[in-house]
């Protein structure tokens, strides 16, 4: 029957809005979960990364601002459903190879993680040089920082300078688009401060320079990983909170119009019977 | 004369001052941080000395040491505190950087407190990478077994 129908279409959106509800639910407590590993590792990652940086830091080494080559590490991971993480590091990229071809260098970008790849290939794909894939599953390790450093190092594109460009974990609920430099060993053995710096060969820094890259790189995908599964968190739960939104919203409507098809079925009856 | 007399009385005897040397404006402290990718032992703590394995030989930090980077290999690094204790680490390789403000930043890809190693599972490994050289192949595999032969030799000869 028509009316019966009309409910069938209601009880059928209901249980399917119950389902998401179920599994944005469930998607929230496993990023919390994920969310307080990865916070706990980020801790002494953060002190390492910051260790790393400091040589930059201290001996003030500044990129030359002179045509040359310049490589971009975009941080993210494979998977989606985590709110502007992803969106927000490609919009960088992008800005970033604008300006810099702009300028006149030569840019390429080594991709960490699917969904950047996804969102860069189309407009930038003549600018990637490297992806990496199986980003997100499982907490960043520092072998695979070195997997990514190392296939960068043996490319053969001399960088005379980059950035790695992630999102940097700040808060439960806030986290933002973050760069860190990265300097080619001729920038750093021609550096004014480091004349400071007793005895170091060319091997030495060169040891030393793909260390740091590493570390960097390790830095960025930590950072990343949190400010991930917290964003992913969120976006759950509002999504779940949606969800119930809808449900009560379509419980009301769906009681509202069964009342509606009970009360036609009486006014039939009882005008067919008065109509005897 | 009379004014020979009035001369000297006018003029103020002119002392040299003499004082000691000012005392060096407290020895810079070191600050020290000590870390691998998934632990903080040290962050920037005041230490007295480090002593650090590098490739170009094994060398001693103090508060105010020549800036230099340098990258180290497998051995144990030991760290004595302000009050005389000391604490050994293994670590497997890594950095350290000597900044001009005496800043130590040593970050080692592995480190364990030593307390933490079996001397015998070393022993073992080690002759198991032995044998192994003798295998070895190609250039990247005869590196490899050779770094673990380097390592645990290391390791063995911190624990003895």
């Amino acid at each position: 029957m028509v009316k019966f129908k009309i409910l069938e279409n209601f009880t059928i959106r209901l249980k399917s809005i119950k389902n998401i509800q179920k599994i944005t639910k469930s998607m929230k407590m496993v990023a919390a979960a994920k969310y307080a590993r990865a916070e706990r590792q980020l801790k002494p990652a953060r002190v390492y990364g910051t260790g790393a940086l400091a040589l930059y830091e201290k001996a003030d080494i500044k990129s030359e601002d002179k045509p040359g080559k310049h490589v971009i590490i975009g941080v993210t991971s494979d998977r989606g459903l985590c709110g502007a993480i992803h969106s927000g590091v490609a919009k960088t990229i992008k800005a970033e190879i604008a300006n810099l071809t702009g300028a006149g260098k030569e840019v390429m970008v080594v991709n960490v993680g699917d969904k950047l790849r996804g969102l860069l290939h189309r407009t930038h794909g003549k600018h990637i040089m490297l992806n990496c894939k199986e980003i997100g599953r499982k907490p960043p390790t520092f072998g695979d920082a070195s997997v990514v450093a190392t296939e960068l190092l043996n490319s053969g594109y001399e960088f005379d300078q980059g950035s790695v460009i992630f999102n940097r974990f700040r808060s439960v609920i806030s986290y933002k688009t973050d760069q860190k430099p990265l300097f080619s060993n001729d920038t750093v053995a021609n550096a004014e401060s480091m004349g400071v710096y007793d005895d170091i060969d060319a091997d030495v820094l060169r040891n030393y320079q793909e260390f740091a890259l590493v570390n960097i790189i390790y830095l960025a995908l930590r950072e990343s990983s949190t400010s991930e599964q917290s964003a992913r968190m969120t976006a759950m739960d509002s999504a779940s909170k949606n969800a119930s939104e809808m449900i009560d919203k379509l419980t009301l409507t769906f009681n509202r119009t069964r009342q509606a098809v009970i009360t036609k079925e009486l006014i039939e009856i009882i005008s067919g019977a008065a109509a005897l | 004369m009379m004014a020979a007399r009035f001369l000297r009385r006018a003029l103020p005897v002119l002392r040299q001052t003499r004082s000691y040397a000012e005392a060096a404006s407290g020895a810079p402290q070191m600050s020290f941080t000590f870390a691998s990718p998934t632990q903080v032992f040290f962050k920037e703590v005041s230490v007295k000395q480090v002593d650090v394995p590098t490739l170009t030989g094994a060398f001693g930090i103090l508060p105010a040491h020549v800036p230099t980077l340098q990258v180290l290999r497998p051995g144990v690094v030991t760290v004595f505190g302000d009050d005389g204790s000391s604490t050994k680490y293994f670590v497997s390789s890594g950095s350290v950087t000597v900044n001009a403000d005496s800043s130590v930043q040593l970050l080692a890809e592995e480190a364990v407190p030593l307390d933490q190693l079996d001397v015998a599972a070393a022993k073992a490994n080690l002759e198991k990478a032995q044998t192994e050289l003798a295998g070895a192949s190609d250039e990247a595999a005869r590196a490899e077994v050779q770094i673990s032969i380097e390592a645990n030799e290391a390791i063995v000869k911190a624990l003895e």
